[in-house]
C-alpha cells in the first residue's frame, strides 16, 4: 500500500521500510524545539530522569517569545531558568532579547528546519514547518524532554487528507483566507489527528509566506500537521536559509487519503473567523452588519512576516487609523523587523497612529502589550479567538488577513481594502 | 485503579485558553494552576470539586494550544479522570505523558450528565454511572500507551527501559 508523504517521513526516521496509519512508532528526531512557557516546565521534567545530558546540542532550538521582553518577575524567572539550562549543555540554538522572533516565523528563517525533517516542538504551531516539506508537529512539555534527552519520540502514524489546490486567488486573498476557509469548511476538528497534505497547481500561486500562514493553522482544524510538496519556490527558499542537508519526499500515488477537498483559490475571498473559533468563518462579502473594532493586533508566528507587513503598509500608507482603534503591529523576527525599517514601512506605520513593537507573541495568546477589557474586540492576524484569548472574557477576537485588519483599523469596523 | 467522584460536564470544543488562561502561564507550580483550573468557563469550578471528581466533556476536548499546563492544572485541582467523545491529539498526548488517565467513550460522553455519580474501572475499561445505573464500556489503550501509562509516565518509561 502506498505511503502519503507524511508517512513517508516518519517511515524513514523509524528505520521502516514502511508504515501504515494508526501503527504506533518510535522514531529520531531532528529537531526538539521549546518556548519560554514550555521549556522551564520541560527542563524540571528533565531533572527527574536518569539521562543526564541532552542528545545533541545542535538540534534543540530554544525559543524565548512568548512573554519577551520579560513582562514580569515571574517570566523572568522562566526565562533565566531556561537561559540557564542552555549554557549548561551548550545548545546552540538558543534565542533571547536581541536575536529571538517568535518560533514558528525564527525556525525556517535561521534554516533549523528544512524538507524531509522530522521535527517536534513544545508549542502548537510547530506545524509551520510543514510549508517546507518537514513532517512537524506540536507536542508538551514531557514529549519535549524526552526528547531533549533521548532524541527520540512516539508517534502514532496519522492517516491523510488531501487538499487539492488549483486556481490562482484575488489581490488581497492570502494565505490566511486559505487556511480560514479550509477551517471553516471542516471545523476546528474535521482534520483530528489527521495529515493534511496540499497538492496541487495551485500551489505554485501561494507565496512561501502564505504556506506558512496555511501549514501554521493545521492545528487550527485538530490536524497533526499540514505539509506541502517540496517545489521551486520551496527549494529557493531553502537554498537561501539553509546549509542543513534536506531531502524531498513525495507521497506514492496510490498513497491512500481518507478524504479529498478542493479548494480553488480563484473563487475565494477574505474570510473572517469570528468568535469564539476559528471554524466560525464568513467571507467578508457575507458580513452585513457593522462590526466595530477597539484592537486590530497585526503580527504573530502566523501573520507576522515580511509580506504581511507590506500588504498592511500598502493599505495605510497616507491614511490614518482610526481615532478609536489601537493599532499593533509586530514584526515576528528581528530581521523582518529590520527589513521593515530598511523598506521604510515602521514609518508608514508609526505615520498612520500604529504602534511598532519588538517581536513578541504579547496579544497572540492574551499574555501583555494589548490585552483586551470587558466586551473590546480585536480584529488579529492571530491564529485563535477562543474566550478569553486575548483578554477579558466577554472581549472578542476576530480572526483575518493583515489586509482586513488594516483596513479595519482605517474604518474602525471589520472592512475589506476595496472599500477605503 | 478507579476513580469515583461527581461529574463536571462540559461541552464541545473545550479548549487549552479556558482551561488554563494564558495569563496564569507565567507559572508552572501545578497547585497555582489548579487555583485557576477552568476559571474561563465556569468560575465555581475550583472551588466545587474535590478529589477524585470527574471532567467529561463532548468533541475534541484540550483543543488549542501545546501547553502541558492543561492537563496538570486538571490533575492538581483534584480531578482523577477525564471523559469525553474524542480529545484533541496533543491534549490526548500530554495526559498520558504526565498520566492523567483520559478515556475517549462518545456514548458515556454523550449521556452521562452534570452532577452525577461515576465510577470509572480503568483495567476494565468500564464506566458505571451510578445516578442513571447505565454501564459503558470505553476504548481501551493501545498497549504502547499502556506501558507509559502503568510506568506512571513517560519520564519514569524512560527511565524504566534504560536508555
Ligand atoms: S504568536 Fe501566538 S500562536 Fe504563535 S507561538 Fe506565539 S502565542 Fe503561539
Amino acid at each position: 500500500m502506498g505511503m502519503t508523504m507524511s508517512q513517508k517521513i516518519l517511515a524513514a526516521h523509524a528505520g521502516l521500510d514502511s508504515v501504515v496509519a494508526g501503527q504506533l512508532i518510535e522514531a529520531d528526531l531532528d529537531m526538539v524545539l521549546g518556548n519560554d512557557i514550555t521549556s522551564p516546565v520541560a527542563i524540571h521534567e528533565m531533572d527527574k530522569m536518569s539521562v543526564k545530558t541532552v542528545f545533541d546540542k545542535d538540534k534543540i532550538a530554544l525559543v524565548m517569545d512568548h512573554f519577551i521582553p520579560n513582562k514580569d518577575i515571574k517570566s523572568a524567572e522562566h526565562c533565566k531558568c531556561v537561559r540557564e539550562f542552555a549554557k549548561k549543555y551548550d545548545v546552540t540554538n538558543y534565542f533571547d532579547v536581541g536575536q529571538m522572533g517568535i518560533e514558528h516565523a525564527l525556525l525556517p528563517e535561521k534554516g533549523l528546519a528544512a524538507a524531509g525533517d522530522l521535527i517536534i516542538g513544545a508549542d502548537s504551531h510547530t506545524c509551520t514547518y510543514g510549508a517546507l516539506g518537514a513532517f512537524s508537529t506540536g507536542v508538551g512539555s514531557t514529549d519535549m524532554a524526552a526528547g531533549m534527552a533521548t532524541g527520540r519520540a512516539w508517534f502514532k502514524v496519522p492517516s491523510a487528507i488531501r487538499v487539492n489546490v488549483t486556481g490562482k486567488p484575488g489581490k488581497y486573498v492570502s494565505g490566511k483566507d486559505v487556511i480560514l476557509h479550509l477551517i471553516g469548511k471542516i471545523g476546528v476538528d474535521g482534520a483530528l489527528y489527521k495529515s493534511l497534505e496540499f497538492t496541487g497547481d495551485g500551489i505554485a500561486n501561494l507565496t512561501m509566506d502564505d504556506r506558512f500562514t496555511i501549514a501554521n493553522m493545521a492545528i487550527e482544524a485538530g490536524a497533526k500537521n499540514g505539509i506541502f510538496p517540496v517545489d521551486e519556490a520551496a527549494q529557493e527558499y531553502l537554498k537561501e536559509h539553509t546549509s542543513k542537508e534536506y531531502k524531498v519526499y513525495t507521497a506514492d500515488a496510490d498513497a491512500v487519503y481518507e478524504q479529498e477537498i478542493h479548494i480553488d483559490l480563484s473563487t475565494l475571498e477574505s474570510t473572517v473567523a469570528f468568535p469564539h473559533l476559528p471554524s466560525n468563518t464568513k467571507t467578508i462579502s457575507e458580513i452585513k452588519e457593522d462590526v466595530k473594532v477597539d484592537q486590530a493586533v497585526i503580527g504573530s508566528c502566523t501573520n507576522g512576516r515580511i509580506s504581511d507587513l507590506r500588504i498592511a503598509a500598502e493599505i495605510l500608507k497616507g491614511r490614518k487609523v482610526a481615532k478609536d482603534v489601537r493599532c499593533i503591529v509586530i514584526p515576528a523576527t528581528q530581521a523582518i523587523y529590520l527589513q521593515a525599517m530598511e523598506e521604510g514601512l515602521l514609518k508608514i506605520f508609526i505615520e498612520a497612529g500604529a504602534v511598532v513593537s519588538t517581536p513578541t507573541c504579547g496579544p497572540c495568546l492574551g499574555g501583555y502589550m494589548g490585552i483586551l477589557a470587558a466586551n473590546e474586540r480585536c480584529i488579529s492576524t492571530t491564529n485563535r479567538n477562543f474566550v478569553g484569548r486575548m483578554g477579558d472574557v466577554t472581549s472578542e477576537v476576530y480572526l483575518a488577513s493583515p489586509a482586513i485588519a488594516a483596513a479595519s483599523a482605517v474604518t474602525g469596523k471589520i472592512s475589506s481594502p476595496e472599500e477605503l | 485503579m478507579n476513580a469515583h467522584g461527581t461529574v463536571f460536564k462540559f461541552g464541545d470544543n473545550i479548549d487549552t485558553d479556558v482551561i488554563i488562561p494564558a495569563r496564569y502561564l507565567n507559572s508552572s507550580d501545578p497547585k497555582e494552576l489548579a487555583g485557576h483550573c477552568m476559571e474561563d468557563i465556569d468560575k465555581t469550578f475550583v472551588k466545587r470539586v474535590k478529589t477524585g471528581d470527574i471532567i467529561v466533556g463532548r468533541k475534541n476536548f484540550g483543543c488549542g494550544s501545546s501547553r502541558e499546563h492543561a492537563p496538570i492544572a486538571i490533575k492538581a485541582a483534584g480531578v482523577n479522570c477525564v471523559i469525553a467523545e474524542t480529545f484533541a491529539r496533543i491534549f490526548f498526548r500530554n495526559s498520558i505523558n504526565i498520566g492523567l488517565p483520559i478515556l475517549e467513550c462518545p456514548q458515556a460522553a454523550e449521556e452521562i450528565a452534570d452532577g452525577d455519580d461515576v465510577e470509572v474501572d480503568f483495567d476494565a475499561g468500564i464506566i458505571t454511572d451510578h445516578t442513571t445505573g447505565k454501564t459503558y464500556k470505553a476504548q481501551p489503550f493501545p498497549p504502547f500507551m499502556q506501558k507509559i501509562i502503568s510506568s506512571g509516565g513517560l519520564i519514569n518509561y524512560i527511565n524504566s527501559s534504560g536508555e
